[in-house]
């Protein structure tokens, strides 16, 4: 109730856990609402608005995309948080982009699947004598952790550090910035290191791809250079850890569903797999971006002033019933699906196509192997909240032999 | 029917290529491009009109 009476509060655990009914209060009663927490921000949750909020970049700018915006920094005022091309606007970011995007065509990620069958299928060999795991850390945190690492050229014999490392700085989170700011200081020290290594020994990975990025004639300042390489490891993890585990979430209690689905994986022309994919994307879409107000503005006759904050939760709009039928239903063979869970305008993520296939093959391989399962306890599934949410802990019942065969 | 990608507004979100491989492709950036000048077959034009019903940026502009 309190996030309707001006304390909206997206860091809130209990919202956390179910969020939606809370959206479509707002949607109805008061869309385009304004918290006094953290600074005092605006949250509007029609789609319409949030449609036409990220396609006018000059106004609602992208120098700040966190609220609060302090969650990202060192604590000692030393590192600026920049990572661009998420926090620039044009025409930097659109200079910027373009230097990235070659790297995350759908044809460059095509190439990445079979790595990523593997780390599937190897983390499901793991299941093997066991009758109960936890969907989230077991499984879905780990594969976009070992895909990143791959893609940023971690050594295999830094990558269990590397990958509990990660963990801890994501899981932490939100819920305790002390925490998260150590250790957000040690993963700088880490990639600092690295970038150094890199400089006096180029490597055929991401970091050197950035270190020889030139935009507009100059190279990356060594902050940006920063900023870029936790924007690619912080933005691909949490965000595609939340959609497979919330998929996973629906198909432990969806029975019916989760069949259907195990039916398709053998029949080459079931267009299936690709629309449930998309209705999971739209359902249980994890990511609330922010923006800075460049320019004073007016939003559904609220008057929003320059300087203000303001979220933009792409969950919120792709549960709007004026776009959706059944919105709050998760209809598995939607064939109509404007969902903007990968945002939308010139910020599209940029790593929309690597999340889509990790989530497709997270979900492929899991049913492949565990074609049934259920949540072993409800009372401790547990949700993250923030600017990315999704089940951090799942517990599920699987039957003992689902890691014994591939 | 004709179709054609509005590339001022195409973001690179891949849904068309996804849904219609054999009419929408992507450019080396990740941008939609129509194949065959845009002409589209009786039997795609089911999957085009899906693909412009998915398009998030409403970049798709079906004509016929």
């Amino acid at each position: 109730m309190d996030n309707l009476l001006g304390h909206y509060d997206h860091l809130d655990g209990e919202f956390a856990a179910d969020p939606y009914p809370v959206w479509a209060e707002m949607r109805e009663r008061c869309p385009v609402a304004h918290s006094d927490l953290y600074k005092g921000f605006w949250v509007p949750t029609r789609h319409e608005d949030i449609y036409a909020i990220a396609h006018d970049p000059d106004t609602f700018s992208s120098r700040k995309v966190a609220i609060p915006d302090d969650l990202l920094s060192d604590g000692a005022g030393e590192f600026e948080f920049s990572a661009p091309p998420i926090t620039s606007d044009p025409p930097f970011h659109t200079q910027f982009r373009r230097m990235l995007l070659p790297a995350f065509s759908p044809k460059q990620i095509a190439g990445w699947e079979p790595v990523t069958w593997r780390i599937a299928d190897e983390l499901i060999d793991a299941f093997e004598g066991r009758d109960r795991i936890d969907g989230a850390r077991d499984y879905a945190q780990n594969i976009p952790i070992t895909v990143i690492a791959r893609m940023l050229g971690v050594d295999e014999s830094e990558r269990d550090t590397f990958t509990g490392w990660l963990r801890g700085l994501v899981e932490v989170g939100p819920s305790n910035p002390e925490g998260a700011r150590a250790a957000f200081g040690e993963m700088l020290a880490y990639l600092s290191a690295k970038i150094a290594e890199h400089r006096a020994l180029p490597a055929e990975d991401i970091i050197t791809f950035l270190i020889d990025t030139v935009v507009d004639g100059e190279s990356l300042s060594d902050d940006d250079l920063l900023g870029t390489c936790l924007l690619l490891l912080l933005a691909g993890i949490d965000t595609t850890w939340s959609s497979i585990g919330s998929s996973l979430h629906y198909l432990a209690t969806h029975p019916e569903d989760r069949r259907r689905l195990v039916d398709a994986l053998d029949d080459p022309d079931s267009t299936l797999w690709s629309l449930a994919i998309e209705e999971f994307l739209r359902a249980f879409a994890p990511v609330t971006m922010a923006r800075y107000v460049a320019k004073s503005t007016v939003i559904d006759g609220v008057s929003i002033r320059e300087g203000d904050m303001l979220l933009l939760p792409f969950p919120a709009a792709n549960r709007d019933p004026s776009v959706f039928d059944r919105a709050d239903e998760v209809v598995i063979d939607r064939e109509a699906n404007r969902h903007l869970a990968f945002g939308v305008g010139i910020h599209r993520c940029l790593g929309s196509n690597l999340a889509r296939m990790e989530l497709r093959v997270g979900l492929q391989a899991f049913l492949r192997r565990v074609p049934d399962f259920e949540i072993a306890d409800a009372a401790q599934v547990r949700y993250a909240g923030g600017q990315i949410r999704g089940p951090r802990e799942l517990p599920l019942s699987i039957p003992a032999k689902s890691g014994a065969s591939r | 029917m004709r179709v054609v990608v509005d590339s001022d507004r195409c973001q690179g979100h891949a849904r068309c290529v996804l849904i219609l491989p054999e009419v929408f492709d992507s450019d080396d950036l990740g941008y939609a491009v129509v194949r065959d000048g845009g002409r589209v077959r009786a039997e795609d034009e089911a999957g085009v009109k899906r693909a412009a019903a998915n398009c998030p940026e409403r970049a798709i502009v079906v004509d016929g």
